[in-house]
């Protein structure tokens, strides 16, 4: 078993765990806790398995670089989202509240200019 | 020269995107009106260089792959972004006169909509399939922000679910870009296909297909994976919903066609295309179903894009292993339903935008009387609607044609089905809307009247849309511009 | 040659811009809407009949370009397009006029017009298709454009038939796209051509020949009502009563029959039809739906509902006509599309104008109208006993034609057809005779206007008057050239090969 294969095999593993945590939990930010975890064992995955040359292979390197850094601004941007989301509504969750006053042009985001 | 029309189609929109992150909505307007102006000037430049000197590979900073970036300059990436300029900047056009200025979130819509259409452009030209990734998570990121501008809980509601489904489709298709490259030292999708070409390579896993079309297919919302897609699109601002359901899940869908057409035939199975040809079935069945049961209008509209993305999956069932004619008359087919829809898509969600505003509400049964007050804007979803139940001589229906011919002559003949009944049930919710428009008895008294050239815009998307079935000869002979000696500069 | 390119066009194009234009009229400017409506009207009639006209001395119209590769689109003017063409022509001019009288004090004239123009561009356009796909892309235009109409009092009722002719002509229009893209596929693309293109087909073709005929006739007799696709028919009667003209003189039922003509004559050719055993099929079917729609009309009640199943009846004398292998049938037949448009045309004008002068809707209500308004009632009369088929009348001719071409090519059950459809036919209008002369009036009129000393408005009593010094003269003058029997005999003698 050779070190790249353990990564690879980490990889798998950690994105099972995140999958299923993302399928299964409902509070937003397990959800985004759990999509973090994807992201690792994806990444985990490309050092593992895509060694291309004997020795290291700067292209998968630069991959998860790139790729730490597009999950870090995807993570802000869920964070902010989750953050505004429960303090309109108090819920941490996506569920649908019970169906109240849905009508009316502001509801559906379109406003009349004054 | 190309120089500069390539950094005007790449970087200069994310010029204006920081400028107008700068300013406030006001400013941020006249800095997007003489960016889009622009930015259609490049996109023409392009087309004509193209069809001058042929279609051409495009080093990024003159590092030639696979470890440098290459750009992809062919007929196709040319079709698309001649489409972006067209219905990007109508949207674009719209939302500066729709959206209101005093509210002080609006003015991020500017930058968010130059990063979206930076991105677009990213996948248009792509070549590299990381770059591709970041393409698609530009797009994506700049969307989520668009749906829950200024939005109360429902919004973002809608957005958390787009971008979770959004970033899990990401994680999927970067799965599937990292296992690909373990297989092939390259990233190049061009390099790729030329490998698997030459038979150097023992047969691929099919599984690295499966992954990369899954998290694709995610973005683009197909079938059983739709469910982000009616609450986003329906409850973003009209704009915001017509850039969505024109460009934005076409971005993902154009990256799934090139990885097929490229290397399906190595890499894909029958029994996959058949599958995604399936699901678009049952999209198309099943989301025309849902539309015609939805209450409001944008729900509607909303519903009717999940059945529509559903034809465009038929691609990969009749490009599989099959004669080059057939081929060709599928991506012909596929190319003008996507304009077609965009088009037809946009110029929906903008007259929706314009009918609720004046009705003050967003139900279909709220629309009686609204013929006599804003006829214009019901016109131009009317026209639209033509093209969506893709009836002569819309683009619509030339697509449709296209599908018909491949289906038959590649001995597929269970697509005849899909194809003509997607017709007869998206009649039944495009219907459903015109004849509430009909009902006499309302008792609404008060009509706004929204600004003039808020109702031509989507009347323009929704003539072209209609009149493209009249010019696809010329519309597809771009898409067919070849290659030039050489393939590279 | 320059003129034999524009004149198609310019035709197709006079209703389209005039559409384009009312709509952009503000509702209030009636008067400039009449203008507009009857200017494009009379344009459009004497362009049609200077094609007729180069027609007749041996001159050809034709225009076309290529949509998509390998599939053309052709508007092309020949004898059979303009016998389609010049009765449109001259009805759509009576009807406006109708139509203006009828909808005075109505809401929404703007978006009726604007349609009613829309329509008229698109029959124009289902007589000059050159192949199956422009007549595709024109007939599925005019199913777009007629809905509106059939909807436009905005009533549930209106609704709900306006959703029974929707479903049932974009089914017809879907199967019509399955078959014309099948056929498309197997042999490309075949523009109209005399004689049609099927003569010596190969065997191996046979079958899938059949069944692209079976779905073509299926497509195509949604519109032209044929039994059991006529169920949106009755229903859209609710429409008021110059749309009720237009669709069933002229636009809908016509076009869904002149498509049958032309796929039978000019795709597949009588002889190949005939080979295949299409044609006996199709005899059968037509002969049939022409003892159904009488036997229906019998038991109606509602005036406009009996003419609805009595047009049901008479579109198929055409399809029937088209299956009488020999040239004297088959002009009587053919020549059925003008003599059935222009005396159905006159019995709804006639209907209408009892509508909205006394409130008739209901046959029993009609006792002693022979009085109160002559002129409308001599013009049912004679109409109706052209439809009976009452010498000189134009019915007579078309059943006599028919009669001793089926004789000819000794189908006697055909005459057995006639004779008891006339009969039938008989049955169901002498009543109606009968009360609005020597009947007399028993209770008051249900909702009377009154229009000075003229027993109707003006703009309702030309019309039908027009239309039947037409249908007399029809009869009277068939032997004459440029009648319309004789016109059905030039198109049987240059573009039909039997």
């Amino acid at each position: 078993m050779t070190p790249s294969l353990l990564y690879a095999f980490a990889g798998v593993g950690l994105c099972t765990i995140g999958l299923y945590g993302f399928v299964r939990l409902a509070h937003l930010l397990r959800k985004l806790l759990a999509f973090n975890l994807i992201g690792s064992g994806v990444f985990l995955v490309m050092v593992g398995l895509a060694q291309h040359h004997n020795g290291p292979d700067p292209v998968p390197q630069a991959l998860v670089l790139t790729g730490i850094v597009v999950a870090i601004a995807a993570t802000a941007l869920a964070v902010v989202l989750i953050r505004r989301y429960f303090h309109l509504s108090g819920q941490t969750t996506l569920a649908e509240p019970a169906r109240g006053n849905d009508e009316g042009a502001s509801q559906s985001g379109e406003d009349r200019q004054r | 020269m190309i120089l500069w029309v390539m950094a005007g189609l790449l970087f200069t929109p994310l010029a204006w995107a920081v400028l107008t992150l700068l300013t406030g909505f006001r400013h941020g307007r006249w800095i997007s009106w003489l960016g889009i102006v622009l930015q259609a000037l490049v996109s023409v430049g392009l087309w004509a260089f193209v069809t001058r000197d042929g279609g051409f590979y495009y080093p990024l900073g003159g590092w030639q792959s696979p470890l440098g970036i290459e750009l992809r300059v062919d007929g196709l990436a040319v079709t698309f972004v001649l489409l972006t300029a067209v219905v990007a900047g109508a949207c674009g056009w719209h939302a500066s006169l729709y959206l209101d200025p005093e509210k002080s979130w609006h003015r991020y819509f500017w930058p968010l909509f130059w990063f979206l259409w930076a991105g677009l452009n990213v996948v248009w030209l792509g070549d590299d399939l990381f770059n591709l990734y970041v393409g698609l998570e530009l797009i994506s990121l700049s969307a989520v922000g668009l749906v829950a501008l200024g939005g109360q809980a429902g919004a973002l509601r809608a957005a958390l679910r787009y971008l979770l489904a959004a970033l899990l489709g990401s994680l999927f298709y970067l799965l599937g870009v990292a296992l690909l490259y373990g297989q092939f030292g390259s990233l190049s999708l061009s390099g790729i296909a030329g490998l698997l070409e030459s038979g150097d390579v023992e047969s691929v896993p099919v599984v690295i297909m499966v992954l990369m079309l899954f998290g694709l297919a995610m973005k683009t919302a197909l079938f059983p994976l739709h469910k982000w897609l009616p609450p986003a699109h329906g409850i973003a601002k009209s704009p915001v919903s017509a850039l969505l359901s024109a460009l934005v899940v076409k971005a993902s869908f154009y990256i799934a066609a090139r990885v097929w057409l490229e290397t399906g035939h190595h890499m894909g199975g029958y029994a996959l295309g058949q599958l995604l040809g399936a699901l678009g079935g049952a999209a198309v069945i099943w989301g025309s179903w849902l539309a015609f049961r939805q209450e409001k209008l944008k729900q509607v509209v909303a519903y009717s894009s999940v059945a529509q993305i559903g034809y465009l999956f038929l691609l990969f069932p009749l490009t599989w292993n099959v004669s080059e004619t057939i081929s060709v008359q599928a991506q012909q087919g596929m190319t003008l339903q996507v304009i077609s829809h965009a088009l037809a898509k946009s110029a929906m969600f903008l007259a929706a935008g314009n009918l609720i505003l004046s009705v003050g509400s967003n139900r279909v049964d709220a629309l009686a009387g609204v013929s006599r007050f804003l006829p214009f804007s019901l016109f131009s979803f009317g026209l639209a609607g033509v093209s969506l139940m893709g009836l002569p001589p819309s683009g619509g229906f030339a697509a449709k044609w296209l599908l018909l011919q491949a289906s038959l002559a590649s001995g597929q003949w269970w697509w005849l089905a899909v194809l003509l009944f997607g017709g007869l049930l998206s009649a039944a919710y495009v219907f459903r809307v015109y004849r509430a428009s009909f009902v006499e008895k309302t008792d609404v008294d008060e009509f706004y009247h929204p600004h003039r050239s808020l109702e031509v815009i989507p009347m323009i998307l929704a003539l072209l849309s209609l009149g493209l079935g009249l010019v696809a000869e010329p519309v597809l002979s771009v898409m067919a511009i070849s290659f030039s000696e050489g393939g590279g500069l | 040659m320059t003129t034999g390119v524009l004149l198609p066009v310019l035709a197709l194009m006079t209703s389209l811009l005039a559409s384009v234009v009312i709509f952009a009229l503000p509702e209030r400017m009636h008067g400039v809407r009449v203008l507009i409506n009857l200017g494009a009207a009379g344009l459009k009639l004497v362009l049609v009949g200077v094609m007729i006209w180069g027609i007749a001395q041996g001159r050809e119209y034709e225009v076309a370009f290529e949509m998509l590769p390998g599939l053309r689109f052709v508007l092309r003017a020949d004898a059979l397009s303009m016998l389609f063409a010049g009765l449109s022509g001259v009805l759509w001019l009576l009807t406006t006029i109708y139509a203006v009288g009828y909808l005075e004090d109505s809401p929404n004239r703007s978006r009726f017009f604007g349609f009613f123009s829309l329509c008229v561009a698109s029959t124009t356009g289902v007589a000059l298709a050159g192949n199956l796909f422009t007549f595709f892309l024109f007939y599925e235009m005019l199913t777009l454009s007629t809905y509106p109409l059939v909807v436009h009092r905005g009533t549930e009722k209106a609704l709900k038939a306006g959703r029974n002719y929707i479903i049932y002509t974009l089914t017809g229009g879907a199967v019509l796209l399955l078959a014309i893209a099948w056929l498309h596929g197997l042999v490309g693309d075949l523009p109209f051509q005399a004689g049609g293109h099927f003569a010596d087909v190969e065997e191996a073709l046979h079958g899938p020949l059949t069944i692209i005929f079976v779905l073509l006739i299926a497509g195509l007799g949604v519109k032209a009502a044929l039994v059991p696709l006529h169920g949106w028919l009755p229903q859209a009667m609710v429409a008021p009563a110059p749309v009720s003209a237009l669709l069933h003189a002229v636009a809908v039922v016509k076009a869904g029959a002149f498509g049958i003509v032309r796929v039978v004559f000019e795709v597949y050719g009588v002889s190949a039809a005939h080979a295949l055993g299409l044609l006996s099929g199709l005899a059968v079917v037509a002969a049939f739906t022409i003892i159904y729609g009488s036997v229906r009309a019998l038991y109606q009640v509602d005036l406009k509902k009996r003419l609805a199943f009595s047009t049901i009846s008479q579109v198929s004398y055409i399809v029937l006509g088209l299956c009488l292998l020999g040239p004297v049938g088959v002009a009587g037949g053919l020549v059925h599309l003008v003599h059935q448009g222009i005396m159905k045309i006159t019995l709804f004008f006639c209907a209408g104008n009892y509508a909205e002068t006394l409130g008739i809707h209901r046959i029993d209500e009609l006792d002693g109208a022979g009085r109160r308004m002559p002129a409308t009632s001599v013009a049912f009369t004679l109409g109706a006993f052209g439809m009976i088929g009452a010498p000189p009348l134009a019915g007579f001719i078309t059943k006599w034609k028919m009669g001793s071409g089926a004789l000819t090519v000794g189908m006697d059950w055909v005459v057995v057809v006639l004779v008891v459809s006339s009969l039938l036919n008989a049955a169901y209008f002498l009543p109606v005779v009968h009360r609005l002369w020597f009947a007399e009036q028993r209770t008051p009129w249900p909702q009377e206007r009154r229009w000075g000393r003229l027993e109707t408005s003006a703009w309702l009593i030309w019309p039908p008057m027009v239309t039947t010094v037409f249908l007399v003269l029809a009869g009277l003058l068939a032997a004459m050239p440029f009648s319309p029997l004789n016109w059905a005999g030039l198109i049987v003698m240059r573009e039909v090969a039997l």
